[in-house]
This record gives structure tokens, sequence and C-alpha cells, in this order.
């Protein structure tokens, strides 16, 4: 037992290696920092003018948006609900990216694990299903929205909710299931071997292993899923019909002026955006 | 038939009611592979017989079909034709999750989202042991591999060293009739290798489970196991003890892949008694025990001799010894040991061993004329 304690103490000894050298302040040091910043300063000014301008008060005519500074105000946090069209469509926005991602990851990290498998005696078509994946990301949007406006209107489906979830689903799957393969590039399939030696069943061994190793590209696919949804414009617009979500509304609302309570909502999807990031920044750390 | 049984128990020399059953039987197994219309055949029909709670190693060069083997007694791979018993019951077509062995791997394979602990109770949990069992079970395992205090370790957290033991212990924990441990110190360094060699050896003691170990290395092998089956090519070459293996090797293969060999190939000349003669000269020959061996003057004859077991000296050795003259074209100090390396005069490279003493001093430089000789028990012809 010692022969071994000490061949062990020696292996530990060798990881931790020599202590590293000090250097003292270079150039180079500080441009990275100061390039950083101002990349991180030009992304959020925009964000940062709309979060400001949503405490703007607004002094004549109609509730409007206006870039003059008239003076601090909550009275559009205060009247958040109190333009009838703007409070529905978010919420339609809010549920049709719930019900888009869920779906959306599910098939989309389904196709990732068929994808990273099986190849062609088992999987024929595996290369045509790529080469669509990766059509679906490179295709112009307006063109996914004209052709699946164009199907829905040849197949009689009523514009509404259901064509806006099939096509949020449609540009979705691909980006979730690209984000799934890569994280399971390096996935040891020796683990899953490892599992059923010791009894699993395939499901079990899915659950307890596949699965739990692998949700972090899952949940990043669904963030991807999550954001791409919410933010939808050009395909939403054909295919919204009577239920409008609320990137259209906005878009529509810009030809009259809009309603100060618009920025309310962005700074709040803003804010779940950030928590979002950094819910992923807290499960990547917490993963291998 | 309960006669019989006992019988053969006590034939083998073993206890237990299941020891005349093989732990693992192979019968005429095969495997191959088709990869882009090609058929690479990795394991070609084998026969073998795993006894109940032996150390049994699988040797080879690497691509000799030994994870293949191993894989198929798992049940990860289906073999192409023959069949596979686990304790007498044949396991074509049962799951890996049915089977009643466990393996260690290579990779380890640990579970890395887990700690320690739930590594280890991960089998007993598939079978719903009850919960305080389990916590018993898993303690005490650990504290077989010496790890107990890290539980909640998760594995990226342990050496290289606590690694292969918490694999060791998750597949042991499950109390399997057979373990499978495939080259499970490869990815160790030497000095780990070495100390965790003789604790592997003391938990099969400890738990008595029947080992199947597949290693390349030979050294490792010849301290480790009961019984070795040296594999070449997807077959097997030799079966034996480990000594009969290292001392007595049957094939060219196995004597070349085993330590360091002399061959040696002549012509027999006469037959005295047990003893096939080669002539070389008129003062040297080499002696060859027949065992059986069919040969008559005028066979071709192959044979093998240990380094180890060769003489050198300046002199001409006295008769009844197999005796070549050489000329030292090498000498390499090993420490306790020094190597010659002498050319004959039939043509022959040999390597020879001599212990180092302090009472001996040099016995021989390069360029020196010597005489070979070792006794005819330690020449073993080739099948
Ligand atoms: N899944 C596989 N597909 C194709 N060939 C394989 C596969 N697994 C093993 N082989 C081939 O079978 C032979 C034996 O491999 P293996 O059993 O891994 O050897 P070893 O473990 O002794 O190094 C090798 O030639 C290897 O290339
Ligand atoms: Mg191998």
């Amino acid at each position: 037992m010692t022969a071994l304690a000490r061949a062990e103490a020696a292996e530990a000894a060798r990881r931790d290696g020599p202590p590293r050298r000090r250097r003292g302040v270079r150039p180079g040091r500080v441009i990275l920092p100061v390039y950083s910043w101002l990349v991180i300063a030009y992304l959020v000014f925009p964000i940062a003018v709309m979060i400001v301008y949503s405490f703007n008060r607004v002094t004549r005519g109609l509730q409007q948006v206006s870039f003059a500074w008239n003076g601090f105000t909550l009275q559009w946090y205060r009247q958040w609900n109190a333009v009838p069209g703007l409070t529905s469509s978010f919420w339609l926005t809010i549920r049709l990216a719930i019900a888009a991602t869920v779906v959306a990851t599910v098939l989309g990290t389904l196709l990732a694990l068929a994808l990273v498998r099986y190849r062609p005696p088992r999987f024929r078509g595996k290369t045509l299903v790529e080469q669509v994946l990766f059509l679906n990301i490179a295709a112009p949007e307006i063109v996914m929205g004209a052709s699946l406006l164009g199907l829905f209107v040849t197949i009689n489906l009523a514009r509404g909710f259901l064509t806006l979830l099939l096509s949020h689903v449609a540009f979705s799957i691909a980006y979730v299931a690209v984000t799934v393969r890569a994280r399971m590039a390096g996935f040891d399939r020796s683990l899953e071997e490892a599992a059923a030696d010791l009894g699993a069943n395939a499901w079990v061994t899915f659950r307890k292993i596949t699965l739990p190793l692998i949700m972090p590209g899952i949940l990043a696919g669904a963030l991807m899923a999550f954001a791409l949804s919410v933010d939808d414009f050009v395909t939403s617009n054909f295919v919204s019909g009577s239920a409008v979500p609320f990137p259209v509304w906005v878009y529509g609302a810009t030809r009259v002026g809009i309603p100060p309570q618009v920025f309310v909502f962005g700074s709040a999807i803003f804010m779940v955006g950030i928590c979002c990031a950094l819910a992923s920044i807290v499960v990547s750390r917490r993963q291998p | 038939m309960t006669e019989t049984h006992t019988a053969r128990a006590a034939a083998a020399g073993e206890a237990g009611p299941d020891a005349a059953l093989p732990a693992i039987e192979l019968a005429g197994v095969a495997k191959e592979f088709h990869s882009g219309g090609e058929v690479v055949t990795a394991v070609r029909d084998m026969d073998l017989a795993i006894r109940e709670g032996e150390f049994f190693s699988l040797l080879g060069p690497s691509g000799c079909g030994k994870t293949t083997t191993m894989r198929m007694i798992a049940g990860f791979e289906e073999p192409t034709r023959g069949l596979i018993r686990l304790h007498g019951r044949d396991v074509t077509g049962t799951p890996p999750n049915k089977r009643d062995v466990n393996m260690v791997f290579q990779s380890y394979a640990l579970f890395p989202h887990m700690t320690v602990f739930e590594n280890v109770a991960f089998g007993l949990r598939r079978r719903q042991v009850p919960r305080n069992e389990i916590t018993r079970r898993v303690g005490e395992m650990l504290e077989i591999v010496d790890l107990s205090g890290r539980e909640r370790r998760r594995p990226r957290e342990l050496s290289g060293g606590q690694q292969q033991r918490v694999a060791l212990a998750r597949a042991l924990v499950n109390r399997p009739r057979a373990l499978l441990l495939d080259e499970p110190l490869g990815a160790l360094d030497l000095k780990l290798r070495q100390a965790m060699q003789v604790e592997l050896k003391r938990i099969q003691r400890e738990v008595g489970i029947t080992f199947v170990y597949v290693t390349h290395d030979q050294g490792e092998a010849l301290t480790m196991s009961d019984r070795i089956a040296v594999m070449n090519d997807g077959v097997i070459e030799q079966l034996g003890l480990p000594r009969e293996i290292y001392e007595h090797p049957a094939t060219r293969f196995v004597a070349g892949f085993i330590g360091t060999s002399n061959l040696l190939t002549g012509t027999v000349t006469r037959l005295a008694g047990e003893l096939a003669v080669i002539e070389v000269s008129e003062a040297e020959q080499i002696l060859v025990p027949v065992r059986g061996l069919r040969v008559g003057p005028g066979s071709p004859l192959e044979l093998t001799v240990r380094p180890e077991k060769i003489d050198l000296a300046t002199r001409r050795p006295a008769d009844g010894a197999c005796a070549l003259r050489g000329t030292v074209t090498e000498v390499v100090y090993l420490g306790t040991s020094t190597s010659f390396a002498v050319t004959t005069t039939t043509g022959a490279e040999m390597v020879v061993f001599r212990q180092n003493s302090a009472l001996a001093g040099d016995l021989a430089g390069r360029g020196d004329e010597v005489w070979l000789s070792w006794q005819p028990q330690h020449s073993y012809p080739i099948g």
C-alpha cells in the first residue's frame, strides 16, 4: 500500500508542475481589455438608449416615444398594460416562444443524436439531412417566410397561432441540432456502454447518462430557439394573420408612432435575456 | 450427475459447486467486421474455457483481437459464429445489461457528472438494492480499493490511479460472476502501474471473483496471472501457466513475443535416447529433448533458449551440454545483469544474460571469442 501511496504522490506532484513566472505590465495587456470594452459599449449602447427613454416623460400631444429628454417618470412602467393590442401581442410572443422552443428542442436534439450516432448503411440520407440543415440556416428568411405563406395558403390552413408555431419550429430546429451536435462531438460512447454493463437498459442509460451530459448543449440550443422566436419579424409577418406577435405589432405601430410602453416591454425582454445569459454561464461553468 | 460433477471438481483441485463448470466458455467463436466493403476478421474460431475464480490473462500485441473477445463476452458485440456460455448458459443475444459479468474499461468510463459514490452505486441502484444496503456495500468496496473518504469527489478531481480504482470498485460492487478488465493499467505511469498490479492481485484474492485481464504487456501478464492465453491475429497461440508460456513457448510467435528469446534452426543429425542432436561441428552441438515430436535424422528443427539459461565461458564446457562458439558483438550493462550479444560460428545471433556479481568480474568484452553453453532441458523445440 505504501508503494501505491508513494507512486500516487509522485504523480500528483508531476501534475502540479513548477510555479508560474511573473511578468511586468506590457502594452498587449492593455489593448485587449480596452478593445473588449469598446466592443461591449458599441453593442450595448442602443439598448441603453432604449432603457433610458423608457423612463422619459411625454409632455405634449399623443403618448409617443420622443427622443427629447423631458424628465424622469415611472408612468410607463405603472401603465404598462394601457395599450390594448400591445400587451396581448407580447403574451402571444411569449407563449409562442415557449411552445416553439419546446418542440424545436426535442426535435432538434433527436436529430443531433441521430446525426452523431449513425452513418449511411444504417442512416441513409444522412448527407441530405445535413445539407438541408445548412440550407435552412443559410436561406434568406424572406424566402422562408414567403414560401411558408404560400404553403399555408395552398393547403388552406388558417393563419394564426398554429401557423406561427409551425414556422418558428421550422427555423429553430436546425440551430438546436447544430448546437447539440457540437456539444456531442466529444461524447464518449463507452460511458453508455458502461451504464449498460452495469445493468441499465437503453432508456435508463439515456436518462441517467446521455441526457445529463448533453444537457448544456440542449439548454444552449433551447436558448437559441427561444431568442430566435421572440425576435422573429420577417417570417411572423408573413404567417401571423390575426394573431400578431410583439415584433409585428411594434413594426405596425411605427407608422403611427410608438407608445412608450414598447420600450418598457423591450427593456423587460432584455432583462430576461441577461438572466438567461447569466444562467447559461452558470450552467456551462458547472459542467466539464 | 452429482458424482461426475464432484469428481471433476476434485480432479481440477478446486472447491465450490460450480467449479467444474467454466466461468466463461467460448466455443468456435469468430468475429468479422465489415468496414467499407472489406471484411476484417478480428477473432477466428476461438475455443476457450476460463475457470471459476482464476486470474486469466489474454495477452497479445495491439490489434490481435483482445478487446473484441472481451466485448463479445460482455455483450457489446455478437459473435459472427460460435457460442459463448457464462456458467454454462448460452448468452447469444443477451444484452450487456442482462449478463452477469462486469467490465472495467480502458478509459475507465467513469460518469463525469456523478460523484464517486454515485458512480459505484450505479449498478446496485439499477437492481433496486435497498438504500441502506447500497450505502453499506459501496462503503465496503471503497474501503477495499482504498478510497474511503473520497465519496463526494467527482472523477476529474481524482488522480489517474484513483480513477482506475473507482472503475474497479464500480464493477466489483455488483459481485459479478466474472470481471473483465481491458488494459486497465495502460494509462498509468510505470511506478503506479507496478503498484496497481500488486493491488489488483490482492483485490482479486480478497473478492475471489474470476478476472479476465487483457494486456499487451507480457511482464504484467506473467506476474499477475494464474493462466495466460497468448493471442496473435485473432487466434490463441498458446494457453498455459505463466511459467510454461515463458520457459516453453509453443510457437515461434510466443517465443518472440514473451521476453527475449534465442531462436535456432538446424537439422537433426541423430537421435540419442530422448534427445535429438543437431551437430554444428565436432565440438559444437545442440541437444533438444524431443518431447514426443516426430523427428528423425535429416528433419529440420527450430528451437528456443532463454537468454538467462545460457552460460558464457572462455573455455570449452564439459561434455553433455549444448555448446556453441561465437564472438561477442555487444555488451550492455543492465544493473543487476549484463546482456551479451554473440554471433555464433553457425551465424546465429544469440543474446545471453548473466547476473552481475563482484566475484565474477567482467566475463567478456567486445570482440572476445567465447563459448555459449546450456543444459539440454533448457532448449525447447517449437512445433
Ligand atoms: N468496430 C470495428 N469495426 C471494424 N474493425 C474493427 C472494429 N473493432 C475492431 N476492429 C478490428 O479488429 C481487429 C482487432 O481489434 P481489437 O480487438 O481492438 O484488438 P486489440 O484489443 O487486441 O488491440 C483490429 O484489426 C481492428 O482494426
Ligand atoms: Mg484493445
